[in-house]
């Protein structure tokens, strides 16, 4: 856990505190699991096939790397106002930070309990560090690392996020 | 042992500096787009080219990071079959995966280790890269069974630290 000096009090706050606390929108759905499984082809009997997914796994289960598609936010929903943004500290930052640009550095996650069709789970958000200013080839920004851990309804650890984000400003702006 | 699926890979048959087979796979917008949707990832740059090109300063839309890890996954358990259990992945995305390239995989099994609990893990560095140019480096744990009667889907709680 780190914070450059310099950070705005706001920013120094949000360094170590779970924020956002909050559960998926729907139960964990298996059309979902169809879906990212089409898309990269993935023919594992255990996503597709009952009696082998009941053989291993005891039931369905989603794949272990959709870990982070659950708590994204529908594009819309009824009375939201503007765009609603998955993993919102990063938004918070790059804001706090007047850093108008952000792309993903570096990805890392670790696999608990396996999240099954019908779960609901518990999203936190936890900033582990946030960098002092750098110039990089895409402009001058920062980069900070954000814990997303992840439990399911009866409470058992089903994996944690780490996401690496860079945040930035090109040099025209 | 059971009759219905395939028993894959056992950490017998496995050697350090063993190259897992390649996989090749032809990009389209389409794929992207796929892949994006698939992770509910509903950003601009993932879908829309004006965006990507205007905002991003990139050529053309590309693959999102849910969708790359998605990738990794099936990569890894098309090697190790069902019983394989992914535990942890990493990845550095160095270079953006665009319509038009073709992501050819590629993966090394670094080290074979069994823990305190008896579960048996192999660590993999893999790698997409397009024409020979390296794109994303990564860099997996997966459990493997120790023989065929062994499925590291059954280890739970304190059997289970990846």
């Amino acid at each position: 856990m780190s914070a450059a000096p310099e950070l705005p009090p706001a920013v120094q706050a949000m360094i170590g505190t779970p924020m956002y606390e909050e559960r998926t929108e729907f139960p964990i759905e298996i059309g979902y699991v169809y879906n990212t499984c089409a898309a990269v082809q993935n023919a594992n009997p255990i996503f597709w096939d009952e009696a082998a997914a009941r053989e291993i796994t005891g039931g369905p289960i989603a794949p272990p790397t959709m870990l982070s598609v659950w708590f994204r936010p529908h594009h819309w929903a009824p009375g939201a106002a503007g765009e609603r943004t998955a993993l919102q500290v990063h938004f918070d930052l790059k804001r706090l930070l007047d850093l108008p640009e952000a792309v993903v550095a570096s990805n890392e996650a670790v696999f608990g309990e396996p999240v099954r069709p019908g779960d609901r789970l518990t999203t936190r958000q936890i900033v582990r560090s946030v960098g002092p200013l750098k110039r990089t080839k895409l402009g001058t920004g920062r980069f900070w690392t954000i814990d997303v851990e992840t439990t399911n309804q009866h409470g058992e650890w089903v994996g944690t996020e780490i996401y690496t984000l860079l945040g930035y400003r090109r040099p025209d702006q | 042992m059971n009759a219905t699926v395939a028993p894959g890979i056992t950490a017998a048959q496995i050697a350090e500096g063993q190259q897992l087979p390649a996989l090749r796979h032809p990009v389209t917008a389409t794929t992207i787009v796929l892949g994006a949707l698939a992770s509910r990832d509903w950003r601009p740059m993932h879908h829309d080219k004006d965006f990507a090109v205007e905002r991003n300063g990139v050529k053309n839309i590309f693959i999102n990071t849910p969708n790359n890890a998605a990738w990794f996954e099936r990569y890894v358990t098309d090697w190790t079959g069902p019983r394989g259990r992914l535990g942890r992945l990493r990845f550095e995305m160095k270079k953006s995966v665009f319509p038009g390239d073709e992501m050819c995989f590629s993966g090394v099994v670094r080290k074979l280790s069994t823990d305190a609990t008896g579960c048996h893990w192999v660590d993999l560095d893999l790698a997409i890269s397009v024409d020979g140019e390296m794109r994303t480096t990564g860099f997996a744990c997966v459990a493997v069974p120790a023989d065929p009667s062994d499925n590291p889907w059954a280890r739970k709680g304190d059997r289970w630290t990846p």
